[in-house]
C-alpha cells in the first residue's frame, strides 16, 4: 500500500502526460494533470514555509548555537506572512471597492508587505547575489592555473571572451582593419566565432548527453525501475 | 615579496573588485558618457523580430527573473517594454518566477505609465501575473490559457479583458519575448512551447551570463535571437534608442545597460590581470619547486 | 587590539567619516524620498446610469472613479455605502519636489516611510557586504531576515496567485469570489474534479506532521511522475532530436549575395542569389566535427586509443573552449549584479551620482528663478 500506490500514481500521471503529447484527443487530460501539478507546486511553497518554521522553532527551543538568529528568521517570516496573507494595508480594487482590501492586490504599493519587499527583500537578495562577483575574482586569482594545454585553452578562451565582450576588445585590436582579410582576428569577431562554433559544438554535445540521461532516468521512474524517490523505510 | 603575494589576503582582491566596479560607476554617473555600442547579429535579430511585427500585433512578455538577477536583466526587460510600447504592440505580461509579477509591475510603473500614458490597461497591455508550476504552466497555456488563468494579476475576469478576446492559447501570440534568470526560463520555453509548435510560436529573449552559452545550441533554429547578459542588453538598448528616441530628458532612463558596460570593462580587465598574476605566482613557484 | 579588530575599526571609521562628509557637503542632502499623495474616490452607480453594462445587468453596481464623472456630479447625493475613498501615492523625484516648491504648491511632499526604507535598504546592503571582511553578527542578522522574508513572500504569492484562484475558486466558488475574487463571481463554477488536487495538497502538507509523513509520498509520487512525463518527451524532442537536426548543416554552405549598396541581389524569379562561401563551409565543418568529437569523448566507454583517442582529445579541447566561454559569461553576469548594488548606494542613497537626472535641480531652479532676475 505504502509503495504500490505511489508507484502507480507516478506511472499513470507520467504516461498521461506522454500520451497527451501525441494525440489532440488526449490533450485535455494532459492539461488537467498539469493544472494539478501546478497547484501542488504552489502548495510546495507552503510546505517550504512550514518546514522552515519547524526547523527554526526547534533551533530556538533547543537553544542551539545561534538560536537568536533563528528568532529573527521566525519573526520576519511570521510578520511577512501575516501582512501578505491578510493583505494588510492593501487598498481596495478599483473595480470592486465594496469588497474592501480583500479584493486588492497583495503587493499594492501602499501596503507594508510591499514596503518590506522593496526595502528589505529586494536589497538583501540582490546584494547576496552581488557577493558572487567578489568570490569569482578571488577564485580567478587562486584557482585558474595554466597547468597544461587544456587549461591554457580554457584560459585563453576566457580572456578573449572577457575582453571581446567589452569596449576593451574593440580598443585592443582596433589596428586590424574591420573589412580586411584578418578581420576575424579582432577580439570582438573572435568572440563571436568562439561562441557560435566552438561553444555551440561543446554545449550541443553536452545537451545531447543530458537529454539522453534525463530521458532514461524519467523512463526508469515511470516504469518503476527506479524507486528511490519513494524513499526507504517502513513499508 | 613573493611570499606576500602568494599568501595574499583575499580581501585585497575584494577591495580591487569593489573599486573596479565603483569607480567607473562614479565616473560615468558624473560624466554621463557611455561607450559606443555596435550591435552584433544576435541582438540585431531580437530587434528585427520585434520590428517585423505590425502595430496592434500581440506579443507575450514572460519576465522570469527576480531582484537577484535584476542587475543583468532589468535593463533588457525595460528595453523590451519600451520597444514593444513604442512599436504599438499589444503587450501580454506573465511570469513563471514568484517575483516576476513584481518585476512586471515595476516595468509598467517605469515605462508604460510615465512614457506611454495613452496605453490603456486591458486594451494595450495586461499583466497576467504569476502562476506556480514552472514548465507545468507552459504545458497548460500552450494549448489553453483560460484553463489556468481565470483572472489577471489585478483580479479582473479574463473574459472581460478586451485584449484577451479570442485568445485561446499562447499559440495566438505573434511573438514571444522571454527574460530569463534560470529555471524555469528560456530553456523551458524552447522545450515546451517552441519545439512542439515551431510554426505557431516564435521566441526570442534575453538571459543571464550563466545561461547564455548553454542556449547557443538552440540558435537559430529554435531561438532566432538572444540577448546574452548585460552586453546583449546594451547592444539591444542602443538599437532601440536609435530607432525610437525617448523624449528629451528621458534618454538616460533607457541607457542603463550601456552605462553598466563601464564597470563591466574595468572589472573584466581586472579579472584578466588577476588570472595572469595568479599564473605568474604559479610559474615562479613551480620553478622554485623544480630547483629545490 | 588585534589585527581583526583594528581592521573593523578602520573600516567603520572610514565609512563614518565618508558618510559624515557626504552629509555635510551635499547640496541637496541624501537618501530622501518624495511622494505625491493621491486620494482615490469611487462612486457606485447603477449600471444604466453609468451606461457601461448590458441590459441584463440593470441592478448591478458599476464603480466609477470620481475623476471620470462630470464636474457637476453631486457626490453627497449618493448613499454613503456607495462612495469609497482611500489614499495612495505616486513616487516623485527630488527634482519634482523642488519644482513644486518653486511653483509654490505642496503637491510633492517628503515621505518619511520611504526615506526610512531607503536607509534600511542601504544598511542591509552594507550588512551583507560586511561579510567580505569577515563573518559577523550584522551579516547573520541580514541573512536570517532574508531567509524568513523570502520564504513568507513565496508562500503569500503561491497562496494568492495560484491556490486561491485555481483551487479554492473551483471547490468553493461562492465563498471565494465573495471574499477575494469578485472578478469571476458570475462565472466561477464548482468543479468536483478539483477534489483530487485538494486531497493531494492536504496529503503533501502531512509531511509536516510527525507521524503521518508517509502520506505525502502519494502527492510526491504524482508530482514526480508528472515531472518525468514532462521531461521524458521534451528532452528527447527539444534537446536530443532537435540538436541532431540542428547539427545537420550543409558543408557546402551558400550565402546570399549583396549588391554594393547592401541590398540582397535577386535572380529573375525574385529569389536571392546564393553563392558558395568558403569560410561559411569551414565554420559548418568545424561545428560538425566539434559535436562529433565531444560525443566520442562522452560516449565511447572503452579505452581511448588510436583514432578514437585522438578524436576524444579533440573533443576535450572543444569542451575546454566551451568551459572558458561559460566562465567568461559567468563573470560578466556576476559583475552586473554587483554594479546594480553600487548604483543603488551611490544614486538612491548617497546621491553621489545622478545618471538619470532625478535630482537635476540646478536646471529647474534656473528656469524658475531666471524671470525673477535672481539667476
Amino acid at each position: 500500500m505504502k509503495r504500490t500506490i505511489p508507484l502507480l500514481l507516478a506511472s499513470i500521471a507520467g504516461f498521461i502526460m506522454i500520451v497527451a503529447y501525441f494525440s489532440p484527443h488526449t490533450e485535455s487530460w494532459g492539461e488537467e494533470v498539469a493544472v494539478w501539478f501546478n497547484i501542488l507546486a504552489a502548495v510546495a511553497f507552503i510546505l517550504g514555509g512550514g518546514n522552515l518554521l519547524k526547523i527554526h522553532l526547534r533551533k530556538v527551543s533547543d537553544r542551539n548555537s545561534g538560536w537568536m538568529y533563528s528568532v529573527i528568521t521566525v519573526v520576519s517570516f511570521l510578520v511577512m506572512l501575516f501582512l501578505g496573507l491578510w493583505k494588510f494595508g492593501v487598498n481596495p480594487n478599483p473595480q470592486f471597492p465594496d469588497y474592501g482590501h480583500w479584493a486588492g492586490e497583495y503587493n499594492d504599493s501602499t501596503s507594508p508587505f510591499y514596503w518590506l519587499y522593496e526595502y528589505t527583500f529586494k536589497p538583501l537578495q540582490a546584494t547576496i547575489f552581488a557577493m558572487l562577483a567578489f568570490y569569482v575574482a578571488s577564485a580567478a586569482f587562486r584557482a585558474f592555473r595554466a597547468k597544461n594545454f587544456e587549461a591554457l585553452l580554457l584560459l585563453a578562451t576566457a580572456f578573449v571572451v572577457l575582453l571581446g565582450r567589452t569596449a576593451a576588445g574593440v580598443f585592443l585590436t582596433d589596428f586590424i582593419p574591420a573589412d580586411g582579410p584578418f578581420a576575424a582576428l579582432r577580439l570582438e569577431e573572435m568572440t563571436q566565432y568562439l561562441m557560435n562554433i566552438f561553444n555551440t559544438a561543446g554545449n550541443r554535445a553536452i545537451m545531447i548527453g543530458i537529454a539522453l540521461g534525463t530521458a532514461s532516468v524519467s523512463l526508469k521512474i515511470l516504469l518503476g525501475v527506479d524507486r528511490s524517490y519513494i524513499g526507504s523505510g517502513d513499508d | 615579496m613573493f611570499e606576500y603575494f602568494r599568501n595574499l589576503d583575499r580581501r585585497w582582491i575584494f577591495l580591487l573588485m569593489l573599486l573596479s566596479v565603483a569607480v567607473p560607476i562614479y565616473v560615468i554617473g558624473k560624466t554621463k558618457e557611455t561607450f559606443p555600442e555596435t550591435a552584433l547579429p544576435l541582438a540585431t535579430n531580437v530587434f528585427n523580430e520585434i520590428e517585423a511585427l505590425q502595430p496592434g500585433e500581440k506579443v507575450l512578455l514572460a519576465f522570469d527573473y527576480d531582484p537577484g538577477s535584476e542587475g543583468e536583466l532589468g535593463p533588457m526587460a525595460t528595453a523590451f517594454t519600451y520597444h514593444c510600447s513604442s512599436r504599438g504592440l499589444k503587450l501580454y505580461f506573465m511570469a513563471l518566477w514568484p517575483l516576476g509579477r513584481q518585476m512586471i509591475d515595476d516595468n509598467i510603473a517605469k515605462v508604460i505609465e510615465p512614457d506611454f500614458p495613452d496605453m490603456v490597461y486591458g486594451e494595450d497591455y495586461v499583466n497576467l501575473g504569476f502562476k506556480a508550476g514552472n514548465e507545468g504552466v507552459i504545458k497548460v497555456i500552450v494549448t489553453d490559457i483560460k484553463q489556468f488563468y481565470t483572472t489577471d494579476a489585478r483580479g479582473t475576469n479574463i473574459e472581460q479583458i478586451p485584449m484577451m478576446e479570442g485568445i485561446k492559447s499562447i499559440q495566438q501570440m505573434d511573438l514571444m519575448l522571454n527574460v530569463s534568470a534560470g529555471y524555469p526560463g528560456t530553456k523551458e520555453w524552447v522545450q515546451y512551447a517552441v519545439t512542439p509548435y515551431p510554426k505557431e510560436i516564435k521566441l526570442v529573449g534575453g538571459c543571464t551570463g550563466v545561461q547564455a552559452p548553454l542556449l547557443y545550441p538552440y540558435i537559430p533554429q529554435q531561438l532566432p535571437g538572444l540577448l546574452a547578459a548585460i552586453k546583449g542588453a546594451s547592444e539591444y538598448e542602443s538599437l532601440v534608442i536609435k530607432a525610437y528616441p525617448p523624449a528629451e530628458g528621458k534618454e538616460a532612463k533607457y541607457m542603463e545597460a550601456q552605462r553598466r558596460m563601464g564597470p563591466q570593462l574595468v572589472a573584466h580587465v581586472l579579472m584578466v590581470l588577476l588570472i595572469v598574476a595568479g599564473n605568474i605566482i604559479f610559474f615562479i613557484e613551480r620553478k622554485r619547486g623544480a630547483r629545490a | 587590539m588585534n589585527r581583526e579588530t583594528l581592521l573593523w575599526v578602520i573600516v567603520l571609521l572610514i565609512g563614518a567619516a565618508l558618510l559624515a562628509g557626504r552629509a555635510m557637503f551635499a547640496e541637496n542632502g541624501m537618501g530622501k524620498a518624495y511622494i505625491t499623495p493621491v486620494e482615490k474616490t469611487y462612486v457606485g452607480l447603477d449600471a444604466d446610469v453609468a451606461e457601461a453594462a448590458e441590459a441584463e445587468a440593470e441592478t448591478k453596481t458599476v464603480w466609477v472613479s470620481i475623476d471620470e464623472l462630470p464636474e457637476d456630479f453631486d457626490v453627497d447625493a449618493v448613499a454613503d455605502d456607495d462612495v469609497v475613498s482611500w489614499d495612495t501615492y505616486e513616487t516623485k523625484d527630488y527634482a519634482a519636489y523642488i519644482a513644486a516648491q518653486n511653483a509654490g504648491t505642496n503637491d510633492v511632499v517628503f515621505s518619511l516611510s520611504h526615506t526610512i526604507g531607503i536607509w534600511i535598504a542601504a544598511l542591509l546592503t552594507l550588512f551583507v557586504l560586511s561579510f567580505l571582511i569577515k563573518d559577523n553578527p550584522l551579516y547573520k542578522v541580514a541573512e536570517s531576515m532574508f531567509i524568513g522574508i523570502s520564504a513568507a513572500y513565496w508562500m503569500v504569492v503561491g497562496f494568492w496567485d495560484t491556490i486561491v484562484p485555481n483551487l479554492f475558486a473551483k471547490l468553493a466558488p461562492g465563498p471565494t469570489t465573495a471574499w477575494a475574487l469578485p472578478g469571476i463571481r458570475d462565472e466561477a463554477q464548482f468543479e468536483l474534479i478539483y477534489i483530487v488536487p485538494l486531497i493531494f495538497s492536504i496529503l503533501l502538507l502531512m509531511r509536516l506532521a510527525p507521524k503521518a509523513g508517509w502520506l505525502s509520498r502519494w502527492p510526491m509520487a504524482f508530482f514526480i511522475g508528472t515531472f518525468c512525463g514532462f521531461r521524458l518527451i521534451s528532452f528527447l524532442h527539444g534537446d536530443f532530436l532537435a540538436q541532431i537536426r540542428n547539427t545537420i548543416v550543409s558543408l557546402y554552405a551558400k550565402t546570399p549575395q549583396f549588391a554594393a549598396d547592401g541590398t540582397a541581389m535577386l535572380n529573375e524569379a525574385g529569389a536571392p542569389i546564393m553563392d558558395f562561401t568558403f569560410w561559411g563551409s569551414v565554420q559548418n565543418l568545424i561545428l560538425v566535427i566539434g559535436v562529433l568529437a565531444c560525443l566520442v569523448y562522452f560516449f565511447f566507454s572503452f579505452e581511448h586509443k588510436g583514432v578514437v583517442g585522438g578524436t576524444a582529445r579533440l573533443g576535450i579541447w572543444f569542451l575546454m573552449v566551451t568551459f572558458g566561454a561559460a566562465f567568461a559569461y559567468t563573470v560578466m553576469g556576476r559583475i552586473a549584479l554587483l554594479a546594480i548594488r553600487i548604483e543603488f548606494l551611490f544614486d538612491d542613497w548617497l546621491w553621489l551620482i545622478d545618471p538619470t537626472g532625478r535630482r537635476a535641480v540646478e536646471a529647474v531652479g534656473m528656469i524658475v528663478l531666471a524671470p525673477l532676475g535672481m539667476a
